[in-house]
């Protein structure tokens, strides 16, 4: 007795077929590229639902570097916030620094000297280079181009040792202070710089050679993760990523703080909203920065770096060891803080990252009521699904690097 | 009149060039040299992580330049950064993941005990869910100081039975990774036995 | 059109949902009643040019009454300037429209809001917490919340409850307030648990005057 089984045995010409007109549904994968990943520039984790090898949709999933920062800063004076604000954006902390110390310059309503804003420039610019440089280095060798790394690397062990000599740490700074700076610029600082502003551009130049037209860098980087214009500004997505997508704005352009209207520099705006066109603007800042470093070192202005209110600064130390006055002021400038008036005050400056605003409320007082920090990373993770959405697995890497984000100004 | 300084060895067996050791060093010197790191960068420390790896400071000259993200395929990870209660998970996980023998640096103020966020979202110290075996202060460490740390795992690691002894029974032998879901208690400190 | 025109016409538009502009260091700011908030924010961005959120942020004012206020940041392109909308929540009612239909990118800064006050956004696509994990109970930046934290579970990766520990104050000063002349008032050494910290807050110190 035979029993006959009828089979339909279809060949694999036929199945391939089926598969390119659609028939055939295919699952749909979720996958998780966590926290712990080479690729993420940071704790982020991202849900990743792929067809095969296309992302059909990415959730990014941030709260992995909440530290609880905003918690803090109720309970910190003001200058006591100030270390606090170099590990937000931890790959540029001068220009962290700087930004806060205006906002609360901001609320308190006073200016500082001409000198102080001139080094606040050069601290900003310094980190906006070093900042970009650490950028493009893991773009690089995220993309493959590990080299560049290297080069970027121990291009920032140099601008790390200008921030030690100006500050005393390389790299957590806490350099400004409320109403100047915690001390004035060394006099080795100034051939520091120049012989730094000599021998960068060569770097830059050699970066540009080995990625700009580089085929495998472009045939990677184009068109990937376009962002357009519309949906940039919608998003509220700021900075590098901003200008990338053809949006010519700039706050050190339009609402020029900290003597940026004395320096003459270009701001360069992409056309495209891709991964390379972020790129590029990013190359074309730190070139537009060492302009600026070299217009700010050769006009530095003489004269006090810090503000002569004692009430807000601590006051020179030898007035202090010999005059009532300023014993005084010290005494309550360290116990109780500076004396806030009520109200609320938004400040903001144009971070590497893209626009870092203070959001200070007070009560009066030492310490704010809230102070709510408006993160260009958070806001710029918001277009990641935008950017990702039709890609392949492996341009999520590139997209991510793009977008050049930190977690830690992210969480906060 | 100057004078020759030979590198020698008295062999034990005649006739060949053989160098007798104990196993352990052996092995001691192997491991130590060549430790892998995971580098676990959370945060700001995962930037002088990376300056260290870079080639001012040069980890690879103590043999560490192989950053293994892989924990499968790593020795040491090093916790680079402030650890928050939602990642502490992760951390731990991939803690576990890593083959024994493995070593667990706290690179950092806020590894080691939370540094300055003494908030409701920081773990005040890995070490309430890792062993650690070296803690690095500073905010953050120089490089140089990781690879002090770096070097003081090595010192630890040289003085490590690697084998068991058959006879008496001495030594770590090997244990299993544990798998299955993280269980994260205060009191987590397994002892390096041997 | 320009910041004044563009207040002008909005209280035009909105009449008395709209508060008379309160400037304070070169910031204007507009207290906008809740159920008008979603309407304000389309006029002033279809019309009045404010095409880009740059923050929303929730603030808790304890002891006033509303206690919470949500607090919204427009940003002109064109005209280069800043116009603050603030909107008062009351603690029974934490629910305010969403304005995720006007703007896209206030999406995780309303979740962020809901995260750390608990404010509730209605309309939002995807209200869920963004910082702390999934099955947090509290609301981390209310003023009766202490910086310490209260202990807590992390249910997803499968660990022992209670595991989420206060961090240790006691020993300080960690942490300083606002300037009393009392090194002991201002810096709470002693304020270590969730009671004592509570009870800082019901019965709170007055400023001394020596």
């Amino acid at each position: 007795m035979t029993t006959k089984h009828e089979m339909e045995l279809i060949d694999s010409a036929a199945r391939a077929q089926q598969v390119m007109d659609g028939e055939l549904g295919s699952e749909k994968m979720v996958l998780n590229m966590g926290p712990q990943h080479p690729s993420t520039h940071g704790v982020l984790r991202i849900v990743l639902e792929l067809d095969g090898e296309e992302i059909v949709n990415a959730w990014p999933d941030v709260g992995y570097l909440h530290r609880g920062d905003e918690k803090i800063a109720e309970n910190m004076t003001y200058t006591q916030f100030i270390p606090y604000t170099d590990r937000l954006d931890y790959l540029a902390p001068l220009a962290n620094n700087v930004t806060y110390a205006y906002a609360v310059e901001k609320l308190l309503g006073m200016d500082v000297p001409p000198r102080c804003k001139y080094i606040r420039v050069i601290c900003a610019e310094l980190a906006r280079i070093s900042s970009h440089l650490l950028g493009l280095g893991s773009f690089g060798m995220d993309v493959g181009a590990m080299t560049v790394f290297l080069y970027t690397f121990s291009e920032r062990e140099k601008i790390y040792d200008m921030a030690e000599c100006i500050s005393g740490a390389r790299f957590t700074t806490s350099y400004t202070r409320i109403g100047g700076l915690a001390k004035d610029m060394p006099p080795e600082f100034v051939p520091m710089l120049r012989s730094f502003l000599k021998e960068f551009p060569a770097t830059i130049d050699e970066v540009d050679k080995l990625l700009t037209r580089n085929r495998i860098f472009c045939e990677r980087t184009r068109d990937i993760g376009v962002l357009p214009k519309e949906v940039a500004i919608d998003i509220g997505v700021t900075g590098p990523c901003l200008r990338g997508s053809g949006v010519d704005w700039d706050i050190r352009k339009s609402h020029p703080y900290s003597s940026y209207e004395d320096f003459e520099f270009e701001v360069p705006v992409g056309t495209v909203g891709d991964s390379y066109d972020r790129y590029l603007v990013r190359m074309e800042e730190m070139r537009q920065s060492v302009r600026i470093l070299r217009q700010a070192i050769d006009n530095l202005p003489d004269g006090p770096v810090n503000s002569p209110d004692a009430k807000i600064l601590l006051p020179d130390k030898e007035a202090v060891l010999t005059k009532m006055e300023e014993l005084i002021h010290h005494f309550i400038n360290v116990t109780e803080g500076i004396n806030a008036p009520p109200g609320e005050v938004y400040f903001s400056a144009e971070n590497p990252k893209g626009e870092l605003g203070f959001y200070i409320v007070s009560k009066g007082g030492g310490t704010p009521h809230r102070l709510k920090i408006r993160a260009p990373s958070f806001v710029n993770l918001q277009a990641l699904p935008i950017m990702a959405k039709g890609h392949m697995m492996s341009d999520m890497v590139t997209i991510l690097a793009s977008l050049d984000f930190v977690m830690g100004e992210c969480d906060r | 009149m100057s004078q020759q300084i030979e590198t020698g060895f008295d062999p034990k067996v005649e006739g060949r060039d053989v160098i007798v050791t104990s196993v352990d060093a052996a092995i001691d010197w192997v491991r130590k040299n060549s430790c892998w790191p995971m580098p676990m960068g959370l945060a700001c420390c995962a930037i002088e992580l990376m300056a260290a790896g870079a080639s001012r400071f040069d980890i690879a000259r103590f043999g560490a330049e192989v950053m293994r993200f892989s924990p499968r395929q790593s020795d040491l990870m090093i916790v680079a950064g402030t650890c928050v209660y939602k990642m502490a998970g992760v951390v731990k996980r991939v803690w576990d993941q890593m083959p024994n023998p493995k070593w667990c640096i706290a690179m950092g103020a806020c590894a080691s005990s939370g540094g300055m966020y003494r908030s409701y979202a920081v773990v005040q110290g890995v070490d309430h869910f890792l062993p650690v075996d070296v803690y690095i202060s500073g905010c953050p460490p120089r490089p140089e100081a990781l690879l002090e740390g770096l070097m003081a795992i090595q010192r630890k690691i040289a003085h490590e039975k690697a084998v068991v002894n058959m006879k008496t029974g001495n030594g770590p032998g090997i244990s299993t990774p544990i798998s299955g879901p993280v269980i994260v208690r205060g009191e987590y400190a397994p002892k390096l036995k041997g | 059109m320009n910041l004044q025109a563009a207040i002008d016409r909005l209280k035009v538009r909105l009449g008395d949902a709209v508060s008379d502009p309160v400037e304070f260091r070169g910031e204007t700011t507009l207290t906008v009643s809740r159920d008008k908030i979603v309407a304000a924010c389309e006029f002033l961005k279809k019309e009045g040019g404010f095409d880009m959120l740059t923050d929303l942020s929730g603030v808790d004012n304890y002891g006033e009454d509303p206690r919470y206020e949500v607090d919204y940041l427009l940003y002109s392109l064109a005209q280069h300037c800043w116009l603050r909308l603030k909107v008062r929540v009351s603690e029974e009612d934490m629910i305010v429209d969403s304005v995720t239909s006007v703007w896209q990118g206030a999406d995780w800064h309303e979740r962020e809001a809901f995260d750390m006050f608990g404010i509730r956004f209605r309309g939002h696509p995807n209200l869920k917490r963004i910082l702390m994990w999934e099955g947090y109970r509290h609301h981390p930046l209310r003023k009766d919340f202490p910086l310490a934290g209260i202990p807590a579970e992390l249910p997803e990766t499968a660990v022992n409850a209670d595991t989420v520990r206060t961090a240790p104050m006691l020993g300080g000063p960690f942490v300083t307030s606002d300037g009393t002349r009392s090194s002991i008032r201002r810096e709470p050494r002693q304020f270590d648990t969730l009671a004592e910290r509570q009870e800082k807050l019901t019965h709170p110190t007055k400023k001394e005057s020596v």
